[in-house]
């Protein structure tokens, strides 16, 4: 590791390469639908006329590109570009309801690039230590941290924890439609050909979130999003004074991004929604998550971006690809003739070097290019008539969904989806527990399962569940998220009571 | 950087094969779309790239790789018969999936309905330990599940698949009782082994390439030892009729006309007899296969007798 490899990553094609690795990564993360994994598949027959540094440098601008590009339609249309930014629409969508759809564009952008920047930092200088982090979690280890997952809903549905519960216990079901994953039964197809490729993740995000703000923009005659008028200066600056302050959450929230990104069998989307959980019971009691806090956004989005870097560790030190997009990286790099794993660190160094410091360099060009854009895309969505939004957005969800696996089924299960997610809301149960359980179900009934067979195998089933510390710890967590919201009701409660003794003022 | 110098001669090789097949035979004049019925990065995602860029540059015309992922590929299987049947469209299929999936339940398509031209590779069954195992060989792991029955757990790659074929076929030539641990694609399985969650894995000898000298192979499942792992043994060598793994290749629907089935045949014939595509499957631990249509009724009926009575057995089929 040396100033030669910085040197190899900033020629001028590599800087090109990375330019427009993070400008297409973006635009193409941005439409829901349009995924990181189909980004980056897409483009690697072109990567296959390149040297292979180059190559890595591409896809990687990509991928980092497009997990921040999912935080524009989670922002501006409630919609995740991709599933990594589900926790951005939790608070981003009532951001820009209110008028501040800029400034959250612009507080994503920032907390994108800094969680880009710590995952890969730790790619440079911790990967062969942290790579055995993947190994140390174990079936039960996934199955607590989709438990641990799954306690969100008690704190995203405050006030109405029993409908959050069965909208939880909902998706739970929908994630069972199909092949089940490692016991190989087809369950609940009701005897369909076309059930057996079950719900596809992405396809359900884009009904359950998309489709009901459609409906309602066509059943209210109010504007899409609010906007003051009087053309306000653009709130990078405002943005990035909101971000320092919250530099804590912004490393906290990286931390977490980069160690979920390790492991093999957890995505962004679980990261993000980690992160967010953390920022929630941390929060300072005048934080209300849910209703538009910035904090909200920057722990998703920072934790979402070194997801990259953390996910490369694996896939580079083990040859084990730490999320999907990875596992197509790998498969490029395999017909390029590389072979990852320790070897590629100590033998090969100088094409991973050059691949880190093109990391690097498409991270930091993501600030200028993601606040341009990012720009570009509030205008659009604020100024366009709904005449031309709804139609648009319509379109491309249909597109967006078909796109994922070419199936035209898919679009007539977001359609349903997205009809019945509208109804629901009607009647106060929201999407994200619906959707949290169809991305963790699965996770957490393949742990299960595993853990079980292997406990049983060696006798020692309850060892197996509560014997492992890494489980115990993430066990602990769980209570805690849990319960937080009670002490700190009863506190709030308390405190209440003793300025209602002190005659003190009200609450801002 | 770009490597101008081979992009041209890529691009005048194209020009001048497609003279020359516009020329003699039209097939094919524009791309072929190979679907792959799994998600990209996997093994099947990884074998069709391999071939990609030789096709471009024998024929002329790209072949389009997309997926349809989806139960395990049955999605994909299922809607083959009512593509069209002109020979641009292709798709990845995998054994033993198509004989176990149908044999199993409804899954929208039977074995019989895959009109399968060309099985081009497999990736040979191997049991895989870490470096650090205490098994250094494949007699002590046999030594340990015979002391400790059903305790020795071995990860492998979902249920009723090659690998779980595998261990079933291998637990009855042995005479011993393993826990076989399902996890989602091979990445999963090896992550498990490596992380000691299990104390070995059923997996392909691609897992020994990409591990290298993290892992040991105990033995795989070839006729003769593959050129990669010399000091590998192969499972006959040791007493045991263990040949097979995943077997890959591709299918047209079934009514495509048989002259283009050929046509299709010879040409993914030509791919595999190409010195520098052998190389490249070989280096990544892939075992080669030249079955083209004309012995493929032979070839998938000794496939599916084998699997199927293994899966019986077994009580996979109910």
């Amino acid at each position: 590791m040396d100033f030669e490899h910085l040197a190899n990553a900033l020629t001028l094609t590599n800087l090109a390469l990375a330019l427009f690795g993070v400008v297409a990564g973006t635009v193409i993360g941005s439409i829901p639908g349009l995924s990181a994994t189909m980004a980056v598949a897409v483009l690697v027959p072109i990567t296959f006329a390149m040297t292979p540094a180059s190559a890595l440098i591409l896809l990687g601008a990509i991928y980092t590109g497009a997990i921040y590009g999912g935080a524009y339609s989670a922002i501006l249309l409630n919609t995740p570009g991709t599933p990594s930014a589900i926790g951005t629409t939790f608070d981003g969508y009532p951001m820009a309801k209110r008028g501040d759809g800029d400034l959250a564009v612009a507080i994503a952008c920032y907390a994108s690039v800094f969680g880009g920047m710590i995952g890969a930092l730790a790619l440079l200088l911790l990967a062969p230590p942290l790579s055995s982090v993947a190994l140390a979690f174990g079936p039960v280890e996934y199955l607590w941290l989709s438990i641990f997952g799954l306690s969100l809903i008690a704190s995203l549905s405050t006030g109405n924890v029993l409908k959050g519960l069965a909208g939880g216990a909902f998706g739970l079901l929908l994630s069972c439609v199909g092949v089940a994953e490692i016991s190989a039964d087809i369950r609940l197809t009701f005897g369909s050909p076309t059930m057996i490729g079950g719900i596809e993740v992405v396809g359900a995000l884009i009904g359950l979130y998309c489709i009901p703000v459609l409906i309602d923009l066509v059943a209210t005659p109010e504007r899409h999003l609010k906007v003051d008028k009087g053309g306000r200066a653009v709130r990078f600056r405002e943005g990035a004074i909101i971000a320092w302050r919250s530099r804590f959450n912004l490393l906290r929230s990286s931390i977490i991004g980069t160690l979920i990104g390790i492991l093999p069998g957890a995505g962004g989307s679980v990261a993000g929604l980690v992160a967010y959980s953390e920022a929630k019971r941390t929060a300072r009691p005048d934080q209300k998550f849910g209703e538009g806090e910035p904090d909200g956004i920057m722990a998703t989005e920072a934790a979402n971006n070194a997801t990259v870097g953390g996910g490369f560790i694996p896939t580079l030190v083990l040859g084990i690809p730490g999320t999907p997009p990875d596992a197509v990286i790998l498969g490029a790099l395999l017909v390029q003739g590389v072979r990852t794993g320790p070897t590629l660190f100590e033998g090969g160094g100088s094409i991973v070097y050059t691949f880190i410091f093109g990391l690097f360099i498409a991270t930091i060009l993501m600030l200028p290019t993601g606040l341009l854009i990012g720009r570009y895309a509030y205008k659009t969505i604020v100024t366009i008539p709904k005449t031309i939004l709804v139609p648009s957005v319509g379109f491309m969800t249909i597109i967006g969904t078909f796109a994922i696996r070419n199936s035209i089924s898919d679009v007539i299960i977001m359609i349903v989806l997205g009809t019945v997610g509208w109804v629901l809301s009607r009647f106060g149960f929201a999407a994200s527990p619906i959707v949290l359980g169809l991305i963790l179900g699965p996770i957490a009934e393949q742990g299960f399962v595993q853990a079980w067979i292997i406990g049983e195998a060696t006798g020692n089933l309850a060892g197996m569940f509560f014997g492992r510390p890494i489980s115990l710890a993430i066990i602990a967590f769980t209570i805690l998220s849990l319960l937080y919201p009670v002490i700190q009701g009863r506190r709030a409660r308390k405190l209440l009571d003793m300025q209602a003794g002190s005659n003190a003022k009200t609450d801002d | 950087m770009l490597r101008l110098k081979s992009v041209k001669t890529l691009v005048i090789a194209s020009a001048v094969s497609l003279a020359a097949a516009t020329g003699a035979l039209a097939f094919p004049d524009k791309a072929i779309e190979y679907i792959i019925p799994f998600g990209p990065g996997g093994e099947s995602d990884i074998s069709a790239r391999f071939q990609q860029p030789f096709f471009k540059d024998k024929f002329g015309q790209d072949l389009v790789v997309s997926y349809k992922p989806g139960g395990g590929g049955a999605v994909g299987w299922a809607q083959l018969n009512s593509m069209a049947g002109d020979g641009y469209t292709i798709m990845g299929i995998n054994l033993p999936h198509i004989v176990i999936q149908p044999a199993q339940k409804d899954v929208g398509y039977t074995t019989e309905d895959i009109n399968a031209f060309y099985m081009f590779h497999y990736t040979p069954d191997a049991i895989v330990v870490t470096a650090d195992s205490p098994y250094q060989a494949l007699e002590d792991l046999i030594a340990d599940a015979k002391a400790n029955p059903g305790a020795l757990t071995m990860s492998g790659s979902g249920k009723a698949t090659a690998n779980h074929l595998a261990q079933i076929r291998f637990d009855k030539m042995a005479g011993i009782k393993t826990t076989y641990v399902p996890f989602k694609g091979t990445g999963a399985s090896t992550t498990a082994n490596l992380g000691k969650q299990v104390k070995a894995q059923w997996g392909y000898t691609t897992v020994g390439a990409a591990q290298g000298d993290a892992v040991r192979m105990l033995a795989v499942a070839m006729e003769e030892r593959h050129p990669l792992f010399p000091d590998v043994p192969t499972f006959k060598e040791l007493g045991f009729e263990m040949v097979g793994g995943a077997y890959r290749g591709m299918a047209v629907p079934k009514d495509t006309p048989a002259d283009t089935v050929k046509a299709l045949s010879d040409m993914f014939g030509e791919i595999n007899a190409d010195e520098a595509f052998r190389k490249q499957m070989l280096d990544g631990g892939f075992a080669l296969l030249d079955v083209g249509a004309d012995g493929m009724a032979e070839f998938m009926k000794a496939r599916k007798d084998e699997y199927v009575e293994a899966a019986t057995e077994a009580g996979l089929l109910n």
